[in-house]
């Protein structure tokens, strides 16, 4: 009995210790890892979206909240103007949440572009929508207001060969962004405006 | 009985250099070592665990009940090993996407548990610290010495760390790339191997 409780005492203890060590260290570094999160896994992503960006749409950035959720927003200006958004959704994919950067262009109302930023899909078959530029150049130019599919869905995707949930992720991705943008768009353009030079 | 505090240090570095003579812990061998750089990064992070965990479980190798005490070095490790991660994440990203997978995975390195079951709960403060040392920056100078032989061969070159890379054979060579492939890990292990053990019987 008394072995018992000394083992269930010493347990315990050490896994609170564990835990508050744990937390203190997650909150002090927390701020430093989403920095470095923004340069190195979505920084690359609103880049590839927005290569001819006035800005930094990094440092341009603005939070809105949508229901519970905060949303982070990034503003592109490109001709002068801010008229990229730039926001990032999740889809399920094949291993799990496929994260995509979506770029809206708001004046023509098309998609300007999108990036893969997370996944955890096959290498050489799901993988290729990150490292595969031709599979997210198909989606620039759509308009926001169509269906944003793969073929097989009856959109206009081609699906990497062998990867269709994949494929099927991003386009449900890109049009939770757009609903998103949809939402949000009174309160979007209000802080576009705020980027004007 | 008690072995002099320098020989404990230095036992680490060749009579039980980890992945070599005791052939442990060979799953971050033969997956990270594919550049110097990775390398070293996995080896300083084993390191760091290896003597966090070793100090823990010495200190309270009095309190924790030996019916329990594979849980409890569980728990030791497993908090170090996060603490790595979020540091790694915060300080050097790079590094944690390239190791990716492999940080959380040194809960489950043998050589870490096996140094707290086999040493650490059974000797000092002072000889444990040495030994997780000892045994971290053998584990360290392997990985080390396994990816350059690997990456030399694979690639020509040697990326040490950062902006230190060099291009050693020059840009005519021909890459054989099949060494930083995986199964040229366990050639290379392989070779490696045989060079310790010609070396150890002489």
């Amino acid at each position: 009995m008394r072995d018992m409780l000394k083992m269930i005492i010493v347990l315990t203890a050490l896994c609170l210790c564990s835990g508050g060590l744990l937390a203190s260290i997650q909150t002090s570094t927390k701020e430093q890892i989403a920095n470095q999160v923004l340069t190195f896994v979505k920084g690359p992503a609103i880049n590839s979206i927005l290569p001819n960006a006035e800005n930094d749409p990094i440092t341009d950035r603005f939070e809105l909240k949508d229901g519970d959720d905060t949303r982070t927003f990034f503003v592109g200006v490109v001709e002068g103007e801010p008229r990229v958004v730039t926001l990032e959704t999740f889809g399920k994919g094949y291993g799990g949440d496929v994260g995509l950067m979506v770029g809206i262009d708001v004046k023509d109302n098309v998609l300007k572009g999108v990036g893969v930023t997370t996944h955890a899909e096959t290498p050489g078959m799901g993988a290729r929508a990150k490292s595969d530029p031709g599979f997210a150049a198909q989606f620039a130019g759509l308009p926001i207001d169509g269906k944003i599919a793969v073929t097989g869905d009856g959109g206009s995707i081609n699906a990497i060969s062998g990867a269709t949930i994949t494929s099927r992720a991003c386009s449900n991705a890109a049009t939770e962004a757009v609903e998103i943008y949809k939402a949000l768009q009174p309160q979007i353009d209000e802080k576009l405006n705020s980027f004007k030079k | 009985m008690a072995k002099p505090l320098a020989q404990e240090f230095l036992k680490g570095l060749w009579d039980e250099v980890p992945p070599f003579r005791l052939v442990l812990g060979l799953c971050p061998v033969l997956a990270v070592t594919k550049s110097v750089e990775n390398g070293l990064g996995m080896g300083m992070a084993t390191t760091f665990v290896l003597v966090c965990s070793n100090i823990l479980v010495s200190l309270l190798r009095n309190v924790i009940p030996s019916k329990v005490r594979i849980a409890c070095f569980i728990v030791i490790i497993a908090t170090f090993v996060t603490v790595v991660e979020f540091v790694m994440q915060a300080y050097a990203y790079k590094l944690f996407q390239t190791l990716g997978i492999f940080i959380p995975l040194i809960v489950v390195n043998c050589i870490v548990l096996g140094r707290a079951e086999a040493f650490a709960s059974k000797n000092g403060l002072v000889r444990s610290t040495l030994d997780g040392l000892s045994i971290g920056i053998g584990f360290t100078l392997s990985l080390a010495a396994l990816a350059a032989v690997r990456e030399l061969l694979g690639t020509g070159g040697l990326t040490i760390w950062g902006d230190m890379a060099f291009n050693i054979f020059g840009p005519s060579y021909p890459a054989f790339s099949f060494m930083i492939e995986a199964p040229g890990a366990f050639v290379a292990l392989g070779l490696m191997l045989c060079v310790m053990n010609l070396a150890g019987n002489k």
